[in-house]
């Protein structure tokens, strides 16, 4: 492995001052990357090297490096977290990649998040829509009944639990032709749904959950399946389906005129 | 009624809409598709089932205006959720690799779809407007020529003459079974019935669909292009 | 010394915390709404904090470096969170937990902190089964436990690999609900940079903006700590890039005594470093020794021609394998607390039997294969197929691994392009977490009046060793459980007070050394980038004050580390502007601290002349290789006061009492 010869790349990044400013591809060049390096890695060598040549280094949003915080966000040749599936962009690695090959590296286009520097995107509309009812009512008082009381259907706590492995990271919106969010609601929406907990106040999540999407400005789902394929968690087309049965009959159930 | 209002304006019921009026329109084209077969093994069964579409006040004044609000719906909605998800994003990429992550049809909905549409106005001219003016304007509802027979056989098969009208009716039905090759399963999906049973045999219904009807409809147009006199 | 009360309340110790709870002080509601509480950090303590004093009714500022609190790194917990609920009636019970995390953490944490952890460790679970958390579930519908080093119990609750991450969501969901209502106020992509004092309390912090660079001031009746260890002072930890100790150096700096700084855990199961290019270590859970089995080469050749690439593990045949920890403590094998596991593989490949093959040479296997056997057996007779194959045995066993482990596998997999169901997994030990911290009392507060700590910014409940999924409980105990009545006991002074206005004089100052210090590093114009002072931190740290210290290393890391700060104060490069977004400054603002703290830390690991816990030194060792403690001498608290260089640092000492164990020779053979 360590035998292997570095890789020399041409990469074209997104650079942008800040959040006015209009932004354009610039061309750098790296070289002698090793070939078990994380993408991310190579990154910080062409940022070591920029520090060198003092110019201003890339900025990238990045933080556990294990794929579970979401934070990493480049749309890598084309792709939300670039070419291999089930990875985010830490998670990729440079033996991905030959040697002599130009990579472009893009930050997450949608309006509802904008490029704040760089590679970097404001994704605070997500956090909106969580605050609009991305939980359960209850308060930690340590009053609640034993974990054990309400016994839950295996295979739907399993789908509870593989919508929740959700990371917030966006690739969803960011492969979306539409920069449509519905994947990261609906699996959300899917993770309360599933449980009895959740189910007490489901019909009103869905419905200010979905209120807030909208008004954040994301595009519609038009069902191309794009954000299943790239998310790194693989969460299902399903929940988008859930979500669409829980906020039609939602809608149609409630006592609201 | 707001509720009505706030739900069909929401993204969600949007697609669902969209999906309603899919779902009626694919109904639609499967009974067009059967009553125009008719016409290549029999000139009578398609006339006298021609003159009960044409002429039956159920058909033509229940499901006519509801086929029309379904194919106009369709169409501006479209277009309008085009334009927002256009607008949901601004600055493009420099590179996309879409291929990487769905199909060429899936993303390009709108594009066949006005092909469609294209189709649609030609197709209006060609037998719609005509049978309206006659019709409701004339005030003929006999649906019968000078020699006491139907008209409907003897019309269809006159435009068919036409190689350039048949070349474009052929290559509308090219667009019209990509359209359907995700649309068929995409309207299923928007109105949440989806299971992991029957969805994959909901896919493979649909490729069925998306590729019998519109080769159906092709093989009508050159069969009587062909054959016609 | 007289600073050091813990204020550990009388009693006998399994009414302490009930006794303390009826006799401290409340703020009836409508009072809370007149209360500003800052929170600094939004993990799975600062989250459960803000998210339960806000549902209290205090108005709460939560602070976080990250674009959400959703991404705190205590969404990198894999393995699961402790529980004393006794689901599996193994013999568990308050006490037992209370008792094993005390021996594990080798008999220097505090007793009454550690008692009330395990007493309200059931209803963590309780609460986060109420918020939606999906914890692994066995087909009866009930929930599923699993077991981990140091014990003998199965009091591990789960979600597969992903525990810390379901417990934080649920945090986070349960601050997202009073983010809604506006009963906290979030502040993503701030940075604390200082704490605030006022007439000796602590009344806010100065933070910047990181989108803006604006600095920015906060005031509050208390302030919460709540920032995270500081293992990032090695370079290389399975902490998160942003992880730092900045928030905690700070109130360091400004009275808050630091507690332990040497009592550093090294997990023993992490990928092994691949280069020079590597930037952070990722740590594959300790969930997975319950079923994998360490081993190096018995021959020293055999290690040699695997590190040349001549050999594979799958070539060496079973009687060629050192299972060295079944070998060595027979009675917890492959499940001994990670501190003996990590130097029990350290001594493995220091005496030649390392099998890593890339280029750090460092590695021991964790191997599958038999478990894989035996579970594809089990499932073999379950299903009735009497006459498997040895091949379909195997499939059917990588079914069960996979249902089990399968995203760590695939995590690793990702990293290494090895194939863990068919080799076994190359580890090492790498940096993990700090039991050191902020001294607090039995109330969490610091040394800083209004100020506390929580999680693992303070030094409370692990002793010199944490047992595995012990850290995610202790996050949630001191936020959900602890804290909220605690604090309530100090703010009850607070009701008529006011807001704290920002236009003190206290602020002005803090902030204008907050602004002084930000123009140094931005007109310094050095050569060096931040970095390059960061990697020769963390290789004197790794080197000298890791895995195995000495007095005359200890020695030599005080004298580089001094010397590398010198170099850095006078050479670092810090590009770009103060105004917007600079992610270099930032950097190099925790690395300047980092540079204090890790001399601190040597200082610490020198004077404390015993091995204990995740304390390793060779010189208190037996024969055997096992380490001595000295109880007569060390059996306390070393807490440092700040008094401006490192090498100032003035120690105090909490002696700790043990009325209810007995202090023992920590034993897993």
């Amino acid at each position: 492995m360590s035998a292997n010869k570095g890789l020399n790349l041409t990469l074209k990044v997104w650079r942008q001052k800040n959040q006015d400013d209009k932004g354009q591809m610039e061309t750098y060049q790296v070289k002698d990357i090793s070939t078990d390096s994380s993408f991310l890695e190579m990154m910080d060598i062409l940022n070591e090297q920029l520090i060198a040549e003092d110019k201003e280094p890339v900025a990238f949003d990045h933080d556990c490096r294990e794929g579970i915080c979401g934070m990493c966000s480049m749309y890598i040749n084309g792709e939300a977290h670039g070419p291999g599936r089930g990875i985010t962009t830490c998670q990729l690695h440079m033996r991905e990649f030959n040697d002599g090959d130009t990579i472009y590296i893009e930050p997450w286009r949608a309006k509802a998040f904008p490029v704040i520097k760089d590679l970097v995107v404001d994704r605070g509309a997500f956090d909106r829509i969580m605050a609009a009812g991305g939980f359960v009512s209850v308060n930690t008082s340590g009053n609640t009944q034993d974990a054990n009381a309400i016994p839950i259907e295996k295979a739907n706590a399993d789908k509870a639990f593989d919508a929740a492995t959700c990371i917030g990271c966006g690739a969803c919106v960011a492969s979306c032709k539409n920069a449509s969010a519905m994947l990261f609601v609906s699996a959300k929406v899917s993770q309360f749904a599933l449980l009895p907990q959740g189910q007490v106040e489901a019909a009103e999540r869905v419905q200010n959950m979905v209120k807030v999407m909208d008004e954040e400005g994301f595009g519609n789902c038009s069902n191309t399946g794009a954000c299943e394929v790239e998310c790194p968690k693989g969460i299902s087309l399903e929940n988008i389906a859930r979500m669409n049965r829980e906020y039609l009959s939602a809608s149609f159930k409630s006592e609201e005129v | 009624m707001s509720w009505m209002k706030q739900t069909f304006n929401s993204s969600i019921g949007r697609k669902f809409a969209m999906a309603l009026s899919a779902l009626f329109l694919m109904f639609f084209l499967l009974q067009h598709f059967a009553i125009n077969f008719t016409s290549v093994f029999s000139e009578q069964v398609f006339n006298d089932l021609s003159h009960f579409m044409g002429t039956n006040p159920l058909v033509q004044f229940a499901l006519q205006p509801i086929l029309i609000f379904g194919v106009v719906y369709h169409f501006v909605m479209g277009f309008v959720l085009e334009a927002k998800n256009r607008n949901a994003r601004a600055v493009k990429y420099a590179k996309n690799n879409g291929a990487a992550n769905s199909t060429w049809f899936s993303r390009n909905m709108i594009y066949s779809g006005m092909v469609i549409l294209l189709f649609l106005a030609v197709h209006f001219y060609d037998f719609w407007i005509p049978e309206i003016s006659t019709k409701y304007i004339q005030g003929d509802m006999s649906g019968l020529l000078a020699n006491g027979e139907f008209r409907y056989y003897e019309e269809m098969v006159e435009k068919f003459h036409d190689p350039i009208r048949t070349g474009i009716y052929v290559l509308a039905f090219v667009f019209l079974a990509l359209h359907l090759m995700h649309g068929f399963q995409s309207a299923f999906q928007s109105v949440g019935a989806r299971h992991n049973k029957y969805t994959p045999a909901i896919q493979k219904l649909g490729k069925l669909y998306a590729i019998v009807i519109p080769a159906g409809f092709i093989f009508i147009a050159l069969f009587h292009h062909l054959t016609g006199h | 010394m007289t600073k050091l009360d813990a204020k550990i309340p009388e009693g006998p110790i399994a009414e302490k915390w009930t006794k303390h709870k009826n006799n401290i002080r409340l703020v009836n509601p409508a009072n809370k709404r007149l209360i500003d509480v800052i929170v600094v950090g939004t993990g799975l303590a600062g989250g459960s904090a803000a998210a339960t004093l806000a549902e209290l009714g205090y108005n709460v500022k939560a602070f976080c470096y990250q674009d959400s609190p959703r991404r705190a790194h205590s969404i990198a917990a894999q393995g699961g969170i402790n529980a004393a609920k006794n689901y599996q009636g193994d013999g568990d019970s308050t006490y037992r937990l209370f008792y094993d995390t005390v021996k594990g953490g080798d008999y220097r944490s505090r007793e009454a902190n550690v008692y009330r952890l395990a007493e309200v460790s059931a209803n963590i679970i309780d609460q986060c089964v109420a918020q939606g958390v999906p914890f692994a579930r066995d087909y009866g519908g009930l929930l599923d436990n699993r077991s981990f080093g140091g014990v003998q119990v199965s009091r591990t609750f789960y979600a597969k690999g992903q525990t810390g991450q379901q417990l934080l969501l649920g945090c986070y969901s349960a601050m997202s609900r009073q983010i809604g209502k506006g009963k906290i106020k979030m502040y993503n992509r701030h940075e604390m940079l200082d704490l605030v004092i006022v007439n000796g309390k602590a009344r806010g912090i100065i933070a910047r903006n990181l989108v803006t660079g604006e600095i920015e001031r906060h005031s509050a009746h208390a302030v919460v700590i709540a920032s995270g260890g500081y293992g990032n002072v090695f370079f290389l930890s399975t902490n998160a890039m942003g992880s730092n100790a900045s928030a905690a150096w700070k109130i360091h700096k400004k009275g808050a005594f630091f507690a332990n700084p040497c009592y550093t855990q090294i997990h023993p199961t992490c990928i092994p470093q691949h280069g020079d290019q590597q930037s952070k270590l990722t740590l594959m859970s300790e969930s997975l020794r319950n079923d994998g089995r360490i081993w190096v080469p018995k021959k020293k050749e055999d290690a040699e021609a695997i590190r040349a690439g001549k050999l594979k593990p799958t070539q060496i045949a079973e009687e060629d394998r050192d299972y060295y920890l079944e070998r060595r403590y027979p009675s917890f094998g492959n499940l001994v607390p990670r501190d003996v596991a990590s130097r029990a593989a350290k001594e493995r490949c220091d005496a030649g039997y390392g099998v890593g093959t890339n280029e750090t040479g460092e590695a021991v296997y964790l191997d599958f294969s038999s478990a894989i056997m035996r579970y594809g057996q089990e499932t073999a007779n379950v299903k009735g197929y009497h006459n498997a194959s040895q091949e379909e045995i195997r499939k059917l066993g990588e079914e069960v691994v996979e249902k089990k482990y399968g995203n760590l596998f695939q995590m690793y997999e990702k990293i290494t392009a090895d194939n863990p169901y068919k080799t076994p997994m190359k580890i090492y030990p790498a940096v993990h977490y700090t039991m050191g911290g902020i001294w607090v009392d039995y109330n969490l507060m610091t040394t800083i009046e209004g100020c506390y700590a929580v999680g693992e910014a303070n030094f409370s409940d692990h002793g010199a060793n944490r047992l595995g999924a012990s850290a995610l409980m202790q996050g949630l105990a001191d936020g959900y459980f602890v804290l909220p009545y605690t604090i309530g006991d100090y703010l009850a002074d607070d009701i008529r007070t006011g807001a704290i206005s920002t236009d003190l004089p206290e602020f002005e100052e803090a902030e204008n050394a907050v602004r002084e210090r930000i123009d140094f590093f931005l007109n310094n114009k050095g050569s060096k980038s931040v970095d390059h002072f960061h990697k020769r931190l963390g290789k004197v740290m790794w080197n000298k004050v890791g895995m195995a210290r000495n007095a005359q290393g200890l020695k030599e890391a005080i004298e580089e580390i001094k010397q590398i700060r010198e170099e850095f104060w006078k050479d670092v490069r810090v590009p770009g502007s103060g105004d917007g977004m600079n992610l270099e400054l930032e950097k190099a603002g925790r690395v300047a601290d980092f540079l204090e703290l890790g001399e601190l830390f040597a200082r610490d690991g020198l004077l404390r002349e015993e091995s204990c816990g995740g304390h390793y030194r060779e010189e208190h060792s037996t024969e055997e290789g096992e380490a001595e403690r000295d109880d007569a001498n060390f059996t306390h608290v070393s807490a440092w006061e700040y008094k401006g260089e490192p090498s100032d640092a003035v120690l105090h000492q909490e002696a700790l009492k043990y009325e209810n164990i007995e202090l023992k020779t920590r034993s897993y053979k």
